[in-house]
C-alpha cells in the first residue's frame, strides 16, 4: 500500500501517494517534475541534492518522501521571485560561480542556510560550510566569491 | 541509489516505537536521521522490510541540565549539538565533535542516538562520551535501563543494546570546574570519519593535572579509554615533556585497524600526535574560565 | 560600440542553471519511457557459464532482458577504438573486441553483462538483481608491469602478453649517444596513478525509436554527438546515419570521461529499437566509478642526462601504460601523440626518445582525463627538472632558464621543431616564469621558508613550467598518425531576415561558457548585441558537423569555423549593400554594424542587408538570396600554451599532512575572448591538478575490486583544500588560427601537478628525502620522512 504524504514544495502544497521507499530527490524530480535537484551520488557525499527542509538543508537524496511528510520544502526553482533572481542565483553570475551547472542547484541552498546562519562569513568559513557539496569545474574558487558577494549584497 | 522495498512505519511515542520494534523483530530497523542507513539501503547493503521512524518522537528530542547532569535526547541532531549552549559551555568536548562531523547538511539531520546506536568506529561520538563519563539510556519493553558509556561499546557496528531496544538518550556530567575538555581528529579526506580522534579532559588542581581522561576513537573496533595516558600525566605538571611523555603512552596495546588510507602503524602513531595536541588544547582550556 | 572581444561578459547561458530549469539528459522524460538497469560484473576476470533470466523476466513491470547473445543475433558485438596505433615492427594494433554486453568473459568489475528493462527505475533494478550469472572465476592482473610479466593471466586469448600495441618516437641512437656521455643522469622510476574523471553529472542515455519513420534519437551526456552518432551507426549498431539523431542537451562536466562511446549509448538505442519505446540509463554513482573511463595509469621510468653547466643533453623515456581491459575510443592516442610529442617540453633539450608499451589489465579502460597525456608528460619533465636542481644544486628557475627555448613569434621567427614531431607555434616563457615569480615575491617567500626552517617548520617552494598541445587537431597530422577522424570543426552562421543571427557549431560546451564566448565573436565581428545572437550545438540534426569539444579545441578550431562563416556572411553582406548604395564594393567598409561608403557619411545597417537578402527583390543580379554560411575550419598546426606554476606547501611532520599555503599560475593562452570565463577554466584545472597530487586516486585491492569506489573512499578535492588561487596571464598570440587563440581548457591540470609534488620535496629534501608517490597522503610523506630519517 503506498504512503500518503502532504508537503509544501516551493509555497505550493501537494498530497501524493508515494512508494515507502521512494526517497526526496525522486519525488521532487519524477513527482513534481522539479529537475534543478539533481542526484550526483549514491552516498550522501556530493550535495547536488540539497534542498532546504523547513528550513534547513537536507540531501534530499538521503530524506525518504514519507519522512519529510508535512514538511515545507525549497528548492532552487523556488529562489527567485518571477523574472527577479535571488541575490544568490544573481552572485552566482556576476562572479562566474558555475560551468557546468549541475552542481549548483545544491550549492545555493547549502549558500542560502549558510547565509541564513551566519550573514557575514569568511572566506574560511564560507570554504568549511561547503564541505558537503562538490563541483568539479570551479575549482570552488568563484563559488566562495559569489556567497561573498550574496552576503554583501544582503 | 533505489533500496530494496520496505514498509515505512512512524512511531510517534517510545512505547509505540518498542512495539513495532517487537512485532517486525529482525526484519526492522529504527530510522533516526537515517544518515547511515539511508546510503546503506541505497547500496543495497542493507534490505531491512520494515523502517520504524523514531525522527518525530518528541520526548527524544530535550536538552536538560539537571543537578549538573546534561540529558541529551537521542533524537537531537549533530548541529543542536554543535550549537546548543548547554553543550557549548558543559559540555564543549561534544559540541566539538559534533561541528566536525560529516557537512552541515549531513549535521543537520544526524542524531546524537543514531550515531551512537551505529557505532561505526571511525564515528566522532564514543571518544568523547567515554572520556565525558557519559551514560546511555535504553528503554525496552521490560523497561528503561543505563548503561556507562565505557561498557556500551563493544566493537566495531556492537553495542550493548539488545534487540528490541532503543537509546532515548545520553547523560553527561557538566563540565567540572577548573577542567578544560576537548575532541580533535585526523579526517579522512573523502568521507571526513575519523582516521583517530581523540578526546581529551583534564582537570588543574593545584598546577597539576589532575582526573584526566582521555579516549580514543577511529584506531580499533571500539572507542577506549587509554589508562596509559591518563596515569602518566595524571599528578604532574601539564609541562610540554609530561604532556609528550604521556602522549607517548598513547595506543600502546591497542590492536589499530588498519586500511588503505591509513596503516595499522600509522594510526598508532596518529593517536600519541593526537593525544599529546588535545591534552595541550584541554589544559589550555582548564586554565580559562569558562 | 562597446568592445566585446577580451571582456568578462557574464554568461549568458547561466539562467537557466542557477534557476533549476537546465536539462540534462535524465531530466528529460518521454512518453512511454521505460527504464534500464544494467547487470554487471562483480568480478574482475571470469568465464560466463550461463546466464539465467528466467526469474527477472517475470519480476514486476519488467518490459524485456537481453544479454549478449541477444545481441550477437543481431550482429551487435563491440564498440570501436577511433584510433590506430601500430606496433613499433608496422604490426597492426591488435583491438580485441569491447562488447556491448559481454558474451564468454568479463573482464573488469563492472562489465556489462545483461540489462533489464522495466516500467519504472526501482523496478529494473530490482529484476536486475534477481538475474543470475554462473561465472567461472579466472586469474586476473591490475597492475601494468604485472601484466606484462611471464606467465601474467591474458585479459584477451589473442592479445600475447597483454600487449596491445608499443610505440616509440625520438631518436633513439642519438639519445642513448648523449645519455652516455651526460656528465649527469637524473632518473625517476614512479607511478602517475590512476584518476577517476568523477564529473557530478553521472553518466545517462535515452534511445528512442519512431516505428512510422524508422528514426532514432539517442539523448547522451556526451561532450561529442556527432563522434557518438558515427561511431555507432557505422561501427556498432549498423544503422543509417541519416536516419539516427544524437542529442547532447546539458551535459553536466565531462573531462574527457565523457569523450568515449560507451557501450550504454548503444544498448539504449538498440533497446528502443527492440521495443518500441523509449529506454533511459543513467549512472549511479557507484556505477560510473567502475564504468567511466579512468584516466593516467603510466610506470614510467625517465631519465635526463645533464652536462656539467646545467644544460640538458638528453632525454630517455620508457612508460607503461595501463589501457585497463578494452581500448576505449581515444585511449591509443593518449600515452602515445597526447605524451610522447610533448617530451622537448620547452627546453632545448637536443636527443629525446619516447618509448610506450600498452598494456591490457583487468581494470576499467583508461582514455582521456583533463590533459590526457599532456599532464603525464608535464609531471615526468617538471620532476626531472626539480629534481636535477635540488640533486645538483641549482635553483630550480635559474636551471629552467638556462634551458628555455629562445622566444619565437612563429611569425618573424619560425615555429620551433622538437625532437618529437611537432612544431611549436609560438612561445615565449621566461615572461611567464618571471611574472610568477613577481607575483610569488620569490625571494621574500625563500626567506620565509629558511626562518620556518629554524623553527621546525617545513616550509616547500615547487615548479612548474610547461608547454602543452591544444587546438586538437589538424586531420592531415593526425590522419597521418592513425586516427581514424579528422578533428576540424564546423559551424553555421544563419543571419535570419531580421538581422538575429543564429550559430550551429559543432563543439559542444559542458560548462566551457560556449554561448557566451561564440556570442562575444559574432556581436564583435557584426555588430550585433550579444542578445540578437543564439549559439546552438549538441543536436546532430541541427549542426551540420562536428567533432565536439576536448583538447581545449573549441575556440581555436570551433571559434575559428564561427570566424571563417562571419567572413562570408560580411562578404556577401558587402556586395548586397554595395548594390543598395550603388557603391563598388571595394569602395565599403564594414564596422560597427554598418556598411559605410569610404569618406562619406553614407551607410546601410547590417538588418538592412540581412532583410534584403531574404527579401531581395532589389538585389545584384545572379547572387542566390539568404544569408547563411557553414564553414569547416581544419587548423594547420595544434596551438602550443605554455605557463609557469608555482606551489607553496607546508608539511605538518607529525602527521605528514600537506597544506597548500599558495598557488600562484601564470599561463600564455593566447588571446583571451572573455578573460572571466578563462580564469574559471584554469581554477577548475588547477583543483584537478592538485586534487591528483595530494588527494586523489583510483585502488584496487588484491581480488581486484575497485575500493575507491565512492565519494567515501575517493578524496575529491573540496573547497576547504584549497587557497586562494593567484593566476595571471602572458599573451603571445597563436600565428595560425585567425583568433590567435591557443585554448585554456587544460592548463591548471597539467601545470599544477608536479609543482606541488615538487613543494614537497623541496620541503622535505634537506632530512633526506628524495622521492614520493602520488598521491601524496600524510601517511606516504610521514613514512618518507620516516624512512629519510633512518638512512
Amino acid at each position: 500500500m503506498p504512503f500518503s504524504v502532504r508537503l509544501t514544495v516551493n509555497g505550493t502544497d501537494y498530497e501524493h501517494e508515494v512508494e515507502h521507499r521512494q526517497l526526496l530527490t525522486e519525488y521532487l524530480r519524477e513527482v513534481l517534475g522539479l529537475t534543478g535537484t539533481h542526484v550526483g551520488c549514491d552516498t550522501s557525499g556530493c550535495g547536488a541534492c540539497t534542498v532546504l527542509l523547513d528550513g534547513k538543508a537536507v540531501k534530499s537524496c538521503t530524506v525518504l518522501t514519507a519522512q519529510a511528510d508535512g514538511g515545507n520544502v525549497t528548492t532552487i526553482e523556488g529562489l527567485a521571485n518571477g523574472n527577479e533572481l535571488h541575490p544568490l542565483q544573481e552572485a552566482f553570475n556576476v562572479e562566474h560561480g558555475l560551468q557546468c551547472g549541475f552542481c549548483t542547484p545544491g550549492m545555493i541552498m547549502a549558500g542560502l542556510e549558510l547565509l541564513d546562519r551566519n550573514p557575514n562569513p569568511s572566506n574560511e568559513e564560507i570554504r568549511h560550510a561547503l564541505e558537503g557539496n562538490l563541483c568539479r569545474c570551479t575549482g570552488y574558487e568563484n563559488i566562495v566569491r559569489s556567497i561573498k558577494y550574496a552576503a554583501a549584497k544582503s | 541509489m533505489i533500496p530494496a522495498s520496505f514498509e515505512y512505519l512512524r512511531a510517534s511515542t517510545v512505547e509505540e516505537a518498542l512495539s513495532l520494534l517487537e512485532k517486525h523483530g529482525d526484519d526492522a530497523k529504527l530510522l533516526a536521521g537515517g544518515h547511515s542507513l539511508l546510503p546503506a539501503m541505497k547500496l543495497r547493503l542493507a534490505t531491512p522490510s520494515y523502517l520504524i521512524d523514531i525522527g518525530r518522537i518528541d520526548s527524544l528530542k530535550s536538552i536538560e541540565e539537571v543537578n549538573g547532569t546534561i540529558t541529551i535526547g537521542a533524537m537531537v541532531t549533530h548541529r543542536q549539538l554543535e550549537s546548543a549552549d548547554a553543550i557549548t559551555s558543559q559540555v564543549p568536548d561534544l559540541a566539538r565533535a559534533a561541528a566536525g562531523i560529516g557537512d552541515p547538511q549531513v549535521r543537520n539531520l544526524g542524531t546524537l542516538g543514531g550515531s551512537v546506536a551505529h557505532a561505526d568506529p571511525a564515528s566522532d561520538y564514543p571518544a568523547v562520551l567515554l572520556s565525558a563519563d557519559a551514560t546511555i539510556v535504553i528503554q525496552g519493553r521490560g523497561g528503561q535501563r543505563s548503561i556507562a558509556s565505557e561498557d556500551f561499546f563493544i566493537d566495531l557496528f556492537m553495542t550493548e543494546l539488545e534487540e528490541g531496544e532503543l537509546i532515548t538518550a545520553v547523560q553527561i556530567p557538566a563540565l567540572p570546574p577548573a577542567t578544560g575538555a576537548t575532541y580533535l581528529k585526523f579526517p579522512h579526506p573523502a568521507s571526513r570519519f575519523a582516521v583517530v580522534g581523540c578526546a581529551a579532559r583534564v582537570s588543574l588542581h593545584d598546577g597539576s593535572c589532575a582526573d584526566v581522561r582521555v579516549a580514543f576513537n577511529g584506531i580499533s573496533g571500539a572507542a577506549f579509554r587509554d589508562a596509559g595516558v591518563e596515569s602518566a600525566l595524571t599528578g604532574q605538571a601539564p609541562s610540554e615533556a609530561a604532556i609528550e611523555f604521556a602522549a607517548g603512552k598513547a595506543a600502546i596495546g591497542a590492536e589499530p585497524m588498519g586500511d588503505a588510507f591509513a596503516s595499522a602503524e600509522y594510526r598508532g602513531h596518529l593517536a600519541k600526535v593526537f593525544a599529546r595536541r588535545a591534552l595541550r588544547e584541554a589544559i589550555d582550556a582548564a586554565g580559562v574560565p569558562t | 560600440m562597446v568592445k566585446v572581444i577580451g571582456e568578462s561578459v557574464k554568461r549568458v547561458e547561466d539562467r537557466r542553471f542557477i534557476t533549476g530549469r537546465a536539462r540534462y539528459t535524465d531530466d528529460i522524460k518521454l512518453p512511454r519511457m521505460t527504464y534500464a538497469s544494467i547487470v554487471r560484473s562483480p568480478h574482475a576476470h571470469a568465464r560466463i557459464n550461463g546466464i539465467d533470466v528466467a526469474e527477472a523476466s517475470a519480476a514486476p513491470g519488467v518490459v524485456a532482458v537481453f544479454k549478449g547473445e541477444d545481441l550477437h543475433q543481431e550482429s551487435v558485438i563491440s564498440v570501436p577504438c577511433g584510433w590506430q596505433v601500430d606496433f613499433k615492427n608496422g604490426d597492426q594494433m591488435l583491438e580485441p573486441p569491447h562488447p556491448v554486453l559481454a558474451s564468454g568473459k568479463v573482464r573488469h568489475v563492472g562489465d556489462a553483462v545483461a540489462v533489464v528493462v522495466a516500467e519504472s527505475a526501482a523496478q529494473a533494478k530490482d529484476a536486475a538483481e534477481l538475474v543470475e550469472v554462473d561465472y567461472e572465476v579466472l586469474e586476473f592482473v591490475v597492475d601494468s608491469l604485472e601484466a606484462v610479466a611471464d606467465g601474467a593471466p591474458l585479459v584477451h586469448d589473442d592479445v600475447p602478453d597483454n600487449i596491445p600495441f608499443d610505440w616509440e618516437l625520438g631518436d633513439q641512437e642519438k639519445t642513448d649517444a648523449a645519455m652516455a656521455a651526460a656528465d649527469h643522469v637524473v632518473t625517476l622510476e614512479y607511478r602517475n596513478q590512476r584518476l577517476i574523471p568523477n564529473a557530478i553529472e553521472p553518466r545517462s542515455a535515452i534511445g528512442d525509436y519512431d516505428v512510422a519513420s524508422e528514426h532514432y534519437t539517442l539523448y547522451t551526456s556526451s561532450q561529442n554527438p556527432h563522434v557518438i552518432r558515427l561511431l555507432m551507426c557505422a561501427f556498432v549498431l549498423n544503422l543509417p546515419e541519416h536516419k539516427v539523431r544524437i542529442v547532447s542537451p546539458d551535459v553536466g562536466g565531462g573531462f574527457g570521461s565523457k569523450i568515449p562511446h560507451y557501450i550504454e549509448e548503444a544498448l539504449v538505442t538498440w533497446c528502443a529499437g527492440q521495443l518500441g519505446r523509449p529506454v533511459k540509463w543513467t549512472a549511479e554513482r557507484s556505477e560510473s566509478f567502475t564504468t567511466d573511463v579512468h584516466g593516467r595509469d603510466h610506470v614510467t621510468k625517465a631519465e635526463l642526462g645533464l652536462d656539467n653547466d646545467g644544460n640538458f643533453v638528453g632525454l630517455r623515456v620508457k612508460t607503461y601504460a595501463n589501457m585497463g581491459a578494452y581500448l576505449s575510443t581515444f585511449s591509443s592516442c593518449i600515452p602515445t601523440y597526447l605524451h610522447g610529442t610533448l617530451m622537448q617540453g620547452l627546453y632545448t633539450t637536443p636527443a629525446i626518445h619516447v618509448d610506450v608499451t600498452a598494456v591490457f589489465t583487468n581494470t576499467t579502460p583508461t582514455d582521456a582525463y583533463r590533459g590526457a597525456g599532456r599532464p603525464e608528460a608535464t609531471y615526468l619533465l617538471e620532476r626531472l627538472v626539480d629534481q636535477a636542481a635540488l640533486k645538483l644544486g641549482y635553483d630550480p628557475v635559474e636551471l629552467r632558464k638556462k634551458n628555455f627555448i629562445p622566444p619565437f613569434d612563429g611569425v618573424n621567427q619560425p615555429g620551433y621543431e622538437t625532437q618529437v614531431a611537432m612544431t611549436y607555434d609560438s612561445g615565449d616563457y621566461e615572461p611567464v616564469l618571471n611574472r610568477a615569480l613577481e607575483m610569488l615575491d620569490y625571494e621574500a617567500v625563500r626567506k620565509e621558508q629558511a626562518a620556518a626552517r629554524t623553527q621546525g617548520r617545513l616550509l616547500g617552494i615547487g615548479f612548474s613550467t610547461y608547454v602543452e598541445a591544444c587546438g586538437i587537431a589538424p586531420s592531415a597530422v593526425v590522419g597521418a598518425l592513425g586516427a581514424r577522424a579528422g578533428l576540424f570543426e564546423s559551424a553555421v552562421v544563419r543571419v535570419q531576415p531580421t538581422g538575429k543571427v543564429t550559430v550551429l557549431v559543432g563543439s559542444h560546451s559542458h560548462g566551457q561558457g560556449h554561448e557566451t564566448t561564440f556570442s562575444q565573436l559574432v556581436a564583435d565581428r557584426l555588430g550585433v548585441p550579444m542578445d540578437d545572437v543564439d549559439i546552438v550545438h549538441g543536436d546532430t540534426d541541427l549542426v551540420p558537423f562536428g567533432m565536439g569539444t576536448y583538447g581545449s579545441r573549441s575556440l581555436a578550431v570551433g571559434g575559428s569555423a564561427i570566424v571563417k562563416s562571419l567572413d562570408k556572411v560580411i562578404e556577401k553582406g558587402t556586395t548586397i549593400a554595395a548594390h543598395l548604395m550603388e557603391a563598388a564594393a571595394e569602395d565599403l567598409e564594414f564596422a560597427e554594424g554598418k556598411w559605410t561608403v569610404k569618406g562619406t557619411d553614407r551607410s546601410i545597417t547590417f538588418g538592412d542587408v540581412a532583410l534584403t537578402a531574404y527579401v531581395p527583390h532589389n538585389y545584384p543580379e545572379g547572387l542566390e538570396p539568404g544569408l547563411d554560411f557553414t564553414s569547416f575550419y581544419d587548423p594547420v598546426n595544434f596551438t602550443f600554451p605554455f605557463g609557469a606554476h608555482i606551489a607553496v606547501v607546508e608539511v605538518d611532520a607529525d602527521t605528514g599532512k600537506v597544506t597548500l599555503k599558495r598557488f600562484v599560475a601564470c599561463d600564455d593562452v593566447g588571446n583571451v575572448v572573455n578573460p572571466m570565463i578563462v580564469d574559471g577554466q584554469v581554477h577548475g584545472g588547477l583543483a584537478q591538478g592538485i586534487g591528483q597530487a595530494l588527494l586523489e586516486g583510483a585502488l584496487y585491492d588484491d581480488n581486484a575490486q575497485l575500493i575507491s569506489a565512492s565519494y567515501m573512499d575517493y578524496a575529491m578535492p573540496r573547497a576547504d583544500d584549497f587557497p586562494e588561487f593567484e593566476i595571471d596571464r602572458c599573451v603571445t598570440p597563436c600565428p595560425h588560427n585567425p583568433l590567435g587563440v591557443k585554448g585554456a581548457g587544460e592548463t591548471g591540470t597539467i601545470g599544477s601537478t608536479p609543482a606541488i609534488v615538487n613543494a614537497v620535496l623541496d620541503a622535505l629534501w634537506h632530512l633526506g628525502v628524495r622521492d614520493m608517490e602520488m598521491p601524496l597522503t600524510p601517511e606516504s610523506v610521514w613514512r618518507a620522512i620516516n624512512a629519510a630519517a633512518s638512512i
